[in-house]
């Protein structure tokens, strides 16, 4: 599939009176992509989402849609249809009222819409649901009539505003995978705004982290995950361990690093981030599941240091645990998959840590 | 002792409220009692049952005229004020505009001012301008105290709209006209009824003002009040106040029944779009 542009966002500004909700932002969204804003509640995400939508104008900037500028065109005008937080669900109108709302306008015959409104309602799971009132629904199934209201328009893209929040966990994690493979079926671009970084890493092609109105870093969600570019993405996403460490270029175009926590080891010189010489770096960032507790003597890693168990958090499938590294301010979390056979170790037990140099992320 | 001083207060507290539902209702159960009843004059005891009273009043034309206007004059302020005041709450509960405070608190003055000075007010300015007295000098006047009521009701049924249904609705496809009549009226339609409702109520038996602004088609209120001038016509003026009596009640049953099924039917709980009767 050869990729090509949906939206684009250029140099948008947002001010609110004082308040800059959105300092320039660039960015290109292409067409059948599930993309996701990511970032912490006021970061403008969802500022961002209105003003593709169009319900908020851009400051400066503009926004484009299908290689069309859409200043002045109104949100009845545009190709996008939008899930809102609330599901904003017609409470007077039936449940096919709903998803037909918008096809009234296109003057289609009784037979067609009933048609159109019946396939949309199959199509997330709820045939035979178009005579219930609104209020009768669930949440789940609120959400599901909003998304197929918006279906049914056969938009270009689809905006969802934070469309799980308001779902419990188990459904809301139930919906996650159904609502990606319904992108994937229909391959319409979907843009979600989410404060969730699980949701946005399970649900996306691509993600956005915005904090305070800027876009922080824009990757695939392995890339995101693995490499994030400073250390406030990478703690905004799943859990990072960050040493002190110093570096040196060293022979070959390899970077030598010291962590004193950790101990010495040769990268390849494309671990540093662009832009950042080996002097520069100050600290190292490390998944928890990137370091390993080296249970049996036999046993190797890469690199191997030792620490000392300080306590434990059981989570059923996962055990994590704080180990004391040496010459290490606070202990550095390890997770481990509790396989057969084994049992938390107990507190205060010598072990054996297992890291290299797949495990560590550079930051300046 | 404090049982006692419990026992007695208590006692007190029904006497108290017995005594108010009484003096409130009292005078109103005497209107019917005495509109059946075949003297003329207004005392007990009751002398004996007639209908004669109402037989009166279907031959008075002067009556059906005052009634007539009293309908125009209701219905076109009712419709006149609620048309502004949904105008009005709308606007209020959700632009922001510059003097927005001072603005709503002209609207809403009328609702304080002392009826009489309304009225000389609007009295002298009408004549100033050379216009006539006419029924329509009424609703206007009946409009202006109307319209704070209206924006008070409907400015409630705006609140209770969720911005983002609006949203939907354009995001949809649909204009802002159409956004209004599809999703927004059918909403604030409970609220709508209501301040037609009440409105209705008010200028139906408003009287300082329409006294003043009236001319030579007086309303309702004016009437009666003109007949209690000749004691003879006061038993067909107690007949005429049992109908109206009977007809503000099952306006008010009406509406009521109204408000609460278009509630049920939204999944609401009834208390929540707020009605006369909680």
């Amino acid at each position: 599939m050869t990729a090509k542009p949906i939206i684009d966002i250029r140099q948008v500004h947002k001010s609110f009176g004082k308040v800059e909700a959105l300092r320039g932002v660039d960015l290109t969204i292409e067409e059948g992509e599930f993309f996701s804003l990511l970032g912490p509640s006021g970061c403008g995400k969802t500022t961002l989402l209105r003003m593709i939508a169009g319900f908020d104008e851009p400051t400066s900037g503009d926004v484009i849609i299908g290689g069309q500028s859409m200043k002045g065109i109104p949100a009845n005008k545009r190709p996008t249809n939008m899930v809102f937080q609330s599901y904003a669900i017609f409470p007077h109108l039936s449940v096919a009222d709903n998803v037909g709302y918008g096809l009234v306008r296109k003057r289609l015959s009784g037979h067609e819409m009933r048609e159109q409104v019946e396939a949309a309602l199959a199509m997330v799971d709820l045939h035979g649901y178009g005579d219930r009132a609104a209020h009768e629904l669930s949440g789940g199934q609120r959400q599901r009539v909003a998304l197929a209201r918006a279906l049914v328009m056969k938009p270009r893209v689809v905006l969802l505003d934070e469309p799980l929040s308001a779902l419990d966990k188990k459904l809301r994690e139930q919906m996650q995978v159904e609502l990606r493979a319904l992108q994937q079926q229909v391959g319409i671009t979907f843009i979600l705004v989410t404060h969730d970084q699980e949701e946005a890493l399970i649900m996306s092609d691509r993600i956005a982290v915005l904090f305070e109105g800027e876009i922080a870093q824009m990757a695939s969600p392995q890339d995101l995950y693995r490499r994030p570019v400073s250390e406030r993405v990478a703690s905004f996403i799943g859990v990072m361990n960050f040493l002190p460490a110093t570096a040196q270029a060293a022979s070959g175009g390899k970077v030598g690093l010291t962590i004193p926590a950790l101990g010495s080891i040769e990268l390849a010189a494309d671990s540093l981030p662009a832009g950042v010489s080996a002097e520069q770096v100050k600290t190292i960032g490390v998944r928890p599941e990137m370091l390993t507790i080296l249970f049996d003597a036999s046993d190797r890693a890469e690199c191997e240091v030792e620490g000392e168990i300080v306590g434990a958090s059981y989570y059923g499938d996962m055990t994590y645990y704080s180990v004391k590294l040496p010459d290490a301010e606070a202990p550095a979390t390890v997770s481990m998959r509790n396989t057969a056979g084994r049992s938390i170790i107990e507190t205060g037990t010598k072990v054996r840590v297992g890291w290299g140099a797949e495990s560590v992320v550079l930051f300046s | 002792m404090s049982a006692v001083t419990r026992f007695f207060s208590r006692n007190w507290l029904v006497t108290y409220a017995t005594l108010y539902v009484v003096f409130l209702y009292a005078p109103v159960i005497l209107l019917p009692l005495f509109a059946f009843n075949e003297s003329t004059i207004i005392a007990f005891p009751l002398t004996g049952f007639t209908l004669q009273w109402f037989t009166v009043l279907f031959e008075t034309g002067a009556l059906h005229k005052a009634v007539q206007n009293s309908l125009v004059v209701g219905v076109v302020t009712a419709v006149m004020s609620t048309l502004l005041g949904t105008c009005a709450a709308r606007a209020m509960v959700r632009y922001r505009f510059p003097f927005k405070r001072g603005i709503v608190g002209f609207i809403m003055v009328p609702l304080v001012l002392p009826e009489i000075f309304v009225a000389v007010a609007l009295l002298v300015v009408l004549v100033q301008l050379g216009m006539p007295l006419s029924i329509w000098t009424v609703i206007a006047g009946h409009v202006l105290i109307c319209v704070p009521f209206s924006i008070a009701i409907l400015s409630s049924a705006f609140q209770g709209l969720d911005k983002n249904l609006e949203e939907a609705s354009l995001d949809l496809g649909e204009t802002g006209w159409g956004t209004f009549r599809r999703v927004i009226f059918p909403l604030i339609l409970p609220g709508v009824i209501s301040s037609l409702l009440i409105t209705f109520t008010i200028s139906l038996d408003e009287f300082i003002i329409a006294f003043f602004l009236t001319g030579t088609d007086v309303t309702l209120p004016v009437y009666i009040w003109s007949q209690l001038r000749f004691p003879a016509k006061l038993p067909s003026v107690m007949a005429l106040g049992t109908i109206l009596l009977a007809l503000s009640v099952l306006l008010l049953i009406l509406g009521e029944w109204f408000r609460r099924r278009s509630a049920k039917r939204q999944g609401l709980d009834a208390s929540s779009t707020g009605g006369l009767i909680q």
